[in-house]
């Protein structure tokens, strides 16, 4: 059975001590996990190593750590594949979750920080009136779209690797903003514009998200916590044109609007745009607008010396050659009656036919 | 001191139910689990529940599939109830807001599972357990008045001195502080056991804490030679691969290319009983028509790709994950796999035990509704019912009776009993040890086919390891976390059940559901129509019977 190390970021609360490494040696199948490991090393070498831990399957969600740096399950990730990750191919580098206080070894306080983020988005379903005789009648793919967010586990892996949350701890995060989404995006949710309106106007809601796509990648159930708050964000523009004092909407608006005329982003539009909801005229106009442009002159100031911009290219933006193609995929998604939303529930991992461009549409000029 | 009507001991879907239960019927609640409780093992349920929903449908019929899958041992009045209120219950959850499969018309929507004469299992893909448990725990955060302890271990029960339940010792696992609890009732929710069999496909938490528990306060165990291998497990592991994908179409094979159930079943083919599939496999793997893997296989690659995704993306994730199978397009290999325990703590419908003031609800408990052998979908069922049933209960009856009084002696014992353990020298074995010990005797003389020989020695070394047991060595002296300590504390626990299991098995000379005796192969309903018990008297195990409770289904062969 071929040899691993594991390089394991301890910390005894009792010892009054700083965290410190350690290494353990395992022999394992290369097939088995890094959980497997690190139970191993429990049995047979040491039962104060203190890990979350129950269902060995990425079903319970207790066993999210960092490997070699990226927020995942100890249980669903090879051993073989962490140790042919490994800095300089050599010892599995095996830390607490970030962004939550840890507790013990590999233990995080996930309380004081997912969970109290959870109950923020008032995480249980508010229907209008009573409830039927018998079941709500609403259209299956609703359950489905939904379910892709009802398949979140909590383990907080995209807790830990949340970008934003590590500048704005206030942030409510990928997490319970998918689970935000789950009740949004049920039809038998009665509260659907309040809730929307809540997340879009706390500062800390729906547009704190920098779109990193961290959260997508490191989750283990494929709930997409991004493109769910993505859907939170059309849900509250497209649908309630809900229009936050953080100029979530304005911004969106305008940058849309941009690339539909250009094809590219033109940056000296973009912010008088998102001040005036996404128009040029009322964000030079409108007197909390101005206000909040006069406040952002001294960046533009720094760009403009820093040669991040300039003049030139600020004024002349030039469309893209092709723009006209731009203009077809937005012309093609606003003819749609409904606005198609996919998960993987529905269209599977490789996104088969379904979703597929015709053949006309795949026209690409270079 | 914590002092509560109603206290609750586990908190995946019959704890959680009986909380929510127990509020709303005005009772003054805590609920205690070791985990989490989203991390409870209610998660791992993928397939479905079981309700005769449909007008077309009928609670008789479910009854019936149901008496029959559990070869005639399951108590008829207690299925009977079981059944009448499924329909009421998928409702309130689905009011409640569980994202149920619908269909193109926007009704619920249903799946075929084994056992079952009509498909009358609704889902949520095949994430069904961990939907409704996280619904769930979303009303225990709406209901902020059930005061929840989470990552607390409850050690032992407490009696008062006239022998009623008068609350738990248990142990703060974030600080190590341990705790009297007192209340009017206890509700243990505390699930199944099957970490004794190494692999099993539950959870590590699954140790049998509450049947241990309650067999310690006297309370008798009943049907615990009743252990359900399921048909679909991974090898190695024992992840389990849900019924679901037969509901779904999915067929078996042997290694010589033979769709072999047309032997053993040839109406319900894959979709027969449990028990039955299960010794059909494990016949064809000794006959020597399995895989080198000691497998049969299964091929989910009949089921249309686009149903899968719907349908069974969880077990194409454990296929890739942990098989490194794409199950849409090659079959995966199984074996029959322990998977649940249809004995468990002795209840009435209401969920009392024979200790007053203590109640039992979901595997941990038996009813008895599922008798020899549980039918898929009937388990997420049993815990909702029961669960509900025995909070309800337990709320009613501590209205007006007087507080508990749980002695403090008893914290005190419980508080020594873990510094023992805490100031062991290291000279004893380590609790890893005796854990494989027990589950690999436990898997290959406790399982599909069992016989005198093999049960007797199962015996003689689960009696040695409750020995070395006593002595097992931790590393761990710490105050936060020490999961080191509980190891050893779960062992016990565990050794309790394994015991119980074994005795039964010994006792029930006959061939009926989850419990085939190769030297008794045959159901003998004349002597062994009846419920096998075990009970705690002064420390020893005893063996008792229990009559079962037939209404309206006289016993029959049972074809599939």
């Amino acid at each position: 059975m071929p040899d691993y190390t594991l390089k394991v970021r301890r910390f005894d609360p009792d010892s009054g001590e700083a965290a410190y490494w350690q290494e353990f040696g395992v022999g394992l199948d290369p097939e088995r996990s890094v959980l497997d490991g690190i139970l191993q090393v429990k049995d047979d070498q040491d039962g104060s190593l203190a890990i979350r831990c129950s269902c060995r399957a990425a079903i319970c969600g207790s066993c999210g750590v960092r490997i070699n740096g990226k927020s995942a399950l100890a249980c669903n990730t090879r051993i073989s594949d962490a140790a042919a990750r490994s800095p300089g191919g050599g010892s599995i580098v095996v830390e607490p979750m970030g962004n939550m206080p840890v507790l013990k070894d590999l233990v995080v306080d996930m309380d004081a920080v997912h969970w109290k983020k959870v109950q923020r988005v008032v995480p249980w379903l508010l229907p209008e009136g009573d409830p039927p005789e018998r079941e709500y009648i609403v259209p299956a793919e609703a359950m489905i779209d939904v379910t892709q967010s009802m398949a979140c586990i909590h383990c907080g892996v995209c807790v830990s690797a949340c970008l934003s949350l590590e500048v704005d701890p206030e942030f409510i995060g990928p997490a319970a903003l998918a689970k935000a989404y789950r009740f949004v995006g049920d039809p038998r949710d009665g509260q659907t514009e309040e809730r929307l309106k809540d997340l879009a106007e706390d500062p800390h809601g729906i547009y704190d998200c920098t779109h990193c796509f961290a959260c997508i990648e490191v989750c283990p159930k494929d709930v997409a916590p991004m493109s769910q708050i993505m859907r939170l964000r059309r849900r509250a523009t497209g649908d309630y044109e809900i229009k936050d004092s953080n100029n979530g909407y304005g911004h969106e608006k305008g940058f849309t609007d941009i690339i539909e005329k250009w094809g590219t982003l033109h940056e000296a539009q973009l912010l008088p745009r998102s001040f005036g909801d996404g128009s040029m005229i009322k964000g030079q106009t409108e007197p909390g607008a101005v206000k909040q442009l006069v406040e952002s002159l001294p960046t533009a100031a720094r760009g403009l010396k820093a040669g991040k911009i300039s003049p030139r290219k600020a004024l002349l933006h030039p469309k893209l050659p092709d723009q006209k193609q731009v203009r077809r995929i937005f012309k093609t998604i606003e003819s749609k009656e409904e606005r198609l939303e996919l998960n993987l529930y529905i269209v599977g991992e490789l996104g088969e036919a379904e979703v597929e461009p015709e053949p006309d549409e795949e026209a690409s000029p270079s | 001191m914590p002092q509560h009507d109603v206290l609750v001991i586990g908190a995946g879907l019959a704890g959680q139910r009986a909380a929510l239960a127990a509020a709303e019927a005005g009772a003054s609640v805590g609920i205690i689990s070791k985990v989490h409780p989203v991390r409870s093992h209610s998660n791992a349920a993928q397939g479905g529940i079981n309700a005769a929903l449909n007008p077309e449908d009928s609670w008789e019929s479910h009854a019936y599939d149901t008496v029959k899958g559990s070869d005639y041992l399951g108590d008829q009045h207690a299925i009977e109830i079981m059944c009448r209120e499924a329909p009421d219950e998928l409702l309130h959850l689905e009011h409640l807001g569980v994202t149920f499969h619908r269909d193109e018309t926007g009704h619920l929507g249903t799946r075929a599972f084994g056992g079952a004469s009509a498909a009358r299992t609704y889902y949520v893909a095949d994430i069904t357990g961990q939907a409704i448990l996280h619904v769930l725990y979303e009303q225990l955060m709406k209901h902020e008045e059930v005061e929840r302890y989470e990552e607390w271990f409850t050690t032992a029960l407490v009696r008062d001195e006239g022998g009623r339940i008068a609350g738990a010792v248990t142990r703060n696992i974030r600080d190590s502080s341990m705790e009297l609890f007192s209340a009017r009732s206890v509700i243990l929710a505390s699930g199944g056991n099957g970490q004794i069999y190494n692999p099993t496909t539950n959870a590590l938490i699954c140790t049998g804490d509450g049947i241990a528990m309650a067999y310690r306060v006297g309370a008798p165990l009943m049907d615990m030679e009743m252990v359900q291998y399921h048909p679909t497990t991974l090898a190695g592991l024992g992840l389990l691969i849900t019924e679901g994908a037969r509901g779904e179409g999915a067929h078996l094979y042997n290694a010589k290319g033979e769709r072999f159930m047309e032997k053993y079943a040839p109406n319900k083919m894959e979709l027969a009983s449990r028990d039955v599939v299960s010794r059909a496999e494990q016949t064809e793997i000794d006959e020597g028509r399995g895989f080198d893997d000691g497998t049969v296989a299964l091929d989910i690659t009949v089921v249309p790709r686009k149903r899968i995704n719907e349908a069974l993306r969880e077990i194409v994730n454990v296929g890739r994950d942990f098989a490194g199978v794409d199950i849409t397009q090659e079959p995966i290999h199984i074996k029959p796999g322990n998977h649940y325990v249809m004995g468990g703590v002795k209840t009435d419908t209401d969920g009392l035990t024979d200790v007053p003031g203590l109640y039992a609800a979901g595997e941990v408990a038996c009813i008895s509704v599922h008798g020899g052998n549980r039918l898929g979908a009937n388990s997420l069922l049993d815990t909702l019912i029961f669960g509900r049933r025995s909070g309800e209960h337990a709320a009613n009856a501590s209205q007006g009776a007087p507080m508990a009084k749980p002695s403090r002696a008893a914290l005190a014992d419980e508080q020594r009993m873990v510094e023992d353990i805490a100031a062991r020298d290291g000279g004893g074995r380590r609790v890893s040890e005796v854990k494989a010990e027990l589950g690999a005797v436990m898997d290959k003389h406790v399982a599909v086919f069992r016989d005198e020989a093999g049960l007797a020695e199962a015996l003689e070394v689960v009696g040695r390891l409750k020995e070395e047991a006593k002595s097992v060595a931790i590393d761990d002296r710490g105050t936060v976390f020490n999961q080191d300590l509980l190891g050893a504390i779960e062992l016990g626990f565990m050794l309790e059940n394994a015991e119980a299991i074994v005795i039964g098995a010994i006792e029930r000379k006959e061939s009926r559901g989850a419990q085939y005796r190769t030297d008794f192969p045959e159901r003998n309903d004349e002597e062994w129509l009846r419920h096998v018990t075990v009970t705690a008297e002064d420390g020893e195990p005893k063996v008792g019977y229990s009559e079962v409770t037939l209404t309206q289904w006289e016993p029959e062969e049972r074809k599939y």
